[in-house]
């Protein structure tokens, strides 16, 4: 039994589905207190979320006169105060842009090990699990620390439910900010799509889509499915057809959605390093020796501009 | 201005990785190339050079061939190249870290930049470029996709997740993290490769820097291969059967829709 702390993250005013498989990892089937912390003063909205996944208390943190979204080195300082403050002998986060960000740095100003981007825990051991070399290995590391620090590949552990109290507790840590990197602006997305890395399912467009305008059939397609987001290869984004921000795979995103659709993918190593540990692989391609089909779940040969549209009106239908 | 390029020499992502005893793996079977996320980091640095003047210093630590990675960042501009010998497959992050703070204060000018990769496609661990800020004490931003430096500070944005970025300010120095869309690296020309086997190439024991490599806060238990997928259950018929039975499949079989 120990307790441990759980960096919560908020986007729009609501808690990222992503965070309750990470209190699932602190929780260990009960073993373990859950300290979820929020950032900011308004956890309340929050409390009977997080009490039906496991947490213990809510830790509401805040500086007195700062704002700790504009400055990350306060944020991860006032982190770091609650693991002196709750005996926390773990705090795990998301493997996000945000998460990755506050984890470094706190485990810097501590001086203690990180494992970024984990997919399992066990915090009696001090092991934790996570891909080296692009997906193509697993490696078990072993920390020689008092705290395991940690961060969490999104949607790599199912979210369980498991009832607690979640009392609401208020941390105001006197630290200071040490003034190096601050905020200055945010550039928030016109669109109100979700991020790759949150979507439980996600349908991807390889090159053959041929256009940007072309995304649209893999963006009613993603609608049918229901709570899901549509990605890129490489190839595609590189072609022009698609941001950055939509490309998954090596120089991208890593992803681990329930079910990830490939629509006209051929299956390279460096698209598979960011979605390998999708629980169920689908591809749609028109060549029946594209590589995908040795590595995937379920394949359909046929053009993605038929087999799309189709796969569209048969969720509809049913 | 003195900027300090750190890379790394990892193995090619399409490389197969042969896993030989509990934790290593055999290095010698595998082309290495400098880390992808690296490459946006030197041509970050020789631009500024190019606009600003002063010099780029490429920096690794690695086994002797580590030098290829440095002499590909001098065909792309930087004007010498650094290697910190270690003998080990992983090196810890922090001692990697302390390694390449030693090297760049050993090395005796004031840097005014320190550019990296986000993380390197080898171990994945993110956090070097923290570490190597913290032991300095100067200001860190990864994952960067816009740079501006100016007045004595940079400016650059981050992606923040769906498309959103944020804009932060940093004094100089600071060491930052690149990643795709800051750039697009330079493939570089043949004379430039011819060029950059003559640039010098300043070489130091991990043990002359004082760092020994057995003081590691993580230790790798076990290196396993991750099983791939054994192919794929082809459904079959005309398109409407096919859809049908994998709309089937994912929400009665798999329980995923």
């Amino acid at each position: 039994m120990a307790n441990i702390g759980v960096l919560m993250e908020i986007e729009g005013g609501e808690l990222k589905g992503t965070n309750f498989g990470v209190l699932t990892a602190a929780h260990e089937q009960g073993k373990n207190d859950v300290y979820a912390i929020v950032p900011g003063e308004k956890a309340d909205a929050y409390k009977d979320a997080l009490a039906a996944h496991g947490a213990k208390k809510i830790v509401e943190v805040s500086v007195s006169g700062a704002d700790l979204s504009k400055s990350p080195d306060l944020q991860a300082r006032a982190l770091a105060a609650a693991i002196d403050e709750y005996s926390l002998k773990g705090v795990l986060g998301l493997a996000s842009p945000i998460g990755r960000d506050i984890f470094a740095r706190m485990a810097a100003d501590l001086n203690l090990p990180l494992v970024s981007d984990a997919v399992a825990v066990d915090f009696d051991q001090k092991t934790v699990r996570k891909s080296h070399f692009s997906g193509k290995t697993f490696a078990t590391l072993q920390l020689d620390a008092e705290v395991l620090l940690c961060t969490i590949r999104p949607n790599a552990i199912e979210a369980k439910e498991a009832s607690e109290a979640a009392e609401i507790v208020a941390f105001s840590p006197s630290v200071s900010d040490p003034g190096r990197v601050k905020v200055v602006d945010a550039k928030l997305s016109a669109s109100d799509k979700m991020d790759l890395t949150e979507a439980p399912i996600i349908i991807t467009g390889g090159r053959p889509i041929g256009s940007a305008d072309n995304y649209k059939i893999l963006e009613e397609c993603a609608r049918a499915l229901g709570t899901a987001a549509v990605g890129a290869s490489r190839a595609a984004v590189d072609a022009g057809y698609a941001p950055h921000s939509m490309q998954v795979g090596q120089t991208g995103k890593t992803v681990s959605p329930k079910l990830y659709i490939g629509c006209g993918l051929s299956g390279s190593v460096q698209h598979f390093a960011g979605m390998k540990t999708s629980k169920v692989i689908v591809a749609i391609n028109s060549d029946k020796d594209a590589p995908i089909f040795e590595k995937c779940d379920y394949g359909i040969l046929g053009d993605l501009f038929d087999v799309v549209p189709a796969l569209t009106k048969a969720l509809k239908e049913s | 201005m003195q900027i300090y390029v750190c890379v790394k020499h990892v193995p090619d992502t399409a490389a197969n990785i042969k896993i030989v005893g509990e934790t290593g793996y055999n290095d010698s079977a595998c082309k290495f190339i400098a880390n992808p996320y690296d490459e946006y980091a030197i041509e970050a640095a020789v631009q500024l050079v190019e606009k600003q003047g002063g010099e780029a210093v490429a920096v690794t630590v690695g086994p002797e061939s580590a030098v290829g990675t440095l002499r590909s960042a001098m065909a792309m501009g930087a004007a010498r190249g650094i290697l910190i010998k270690t003998e080990e497959q992983f090196l810890d992050t922090d001692l990697t870290a302390r390694a390449l703070k030693a090297a760049i204060e050993a090395d005796g000018k004031q840097a005014d930049l320190i550019l990296t990769g986000k993380g390197s496609v080898d171990t994945e661990g993110f956090q070097t470029m923290y570490r190597l800020a913290g032991a300095m004490g100067l200001p860190v931003v990864n994952e960067i996709v816009k740079l501006e430096v100016g007045g004595g500070k940079a400016t650059v944005e981050r992606e923040i997740g769906a498309g959103s970025r944020e804009v932060l300010e940093a004094n100089l120095p600071c060491v930052l993290g690149a990643t795709k869309g800051l750039n697009e690296p330079r493939y570089p020309k043949f004379p430039d490769i011819m060029k950059a086997k003559k640039k010098p190439v300043d070489q130091k024991a991990l043990s002359d820097l004082g760092i020994d490599p057995s003081g590691a806060k993580t230790k790798l238990l076990k290196l396993e291969a991750v099983p791939e997928r054994s192919g794929a259950k082809m459904i079959e018929g005309a398109i409407p059967d096919q859809v049908s039975e994998l709309v089937r499949i994912l929400r009665e079989e798999e329980k995923v829709l």
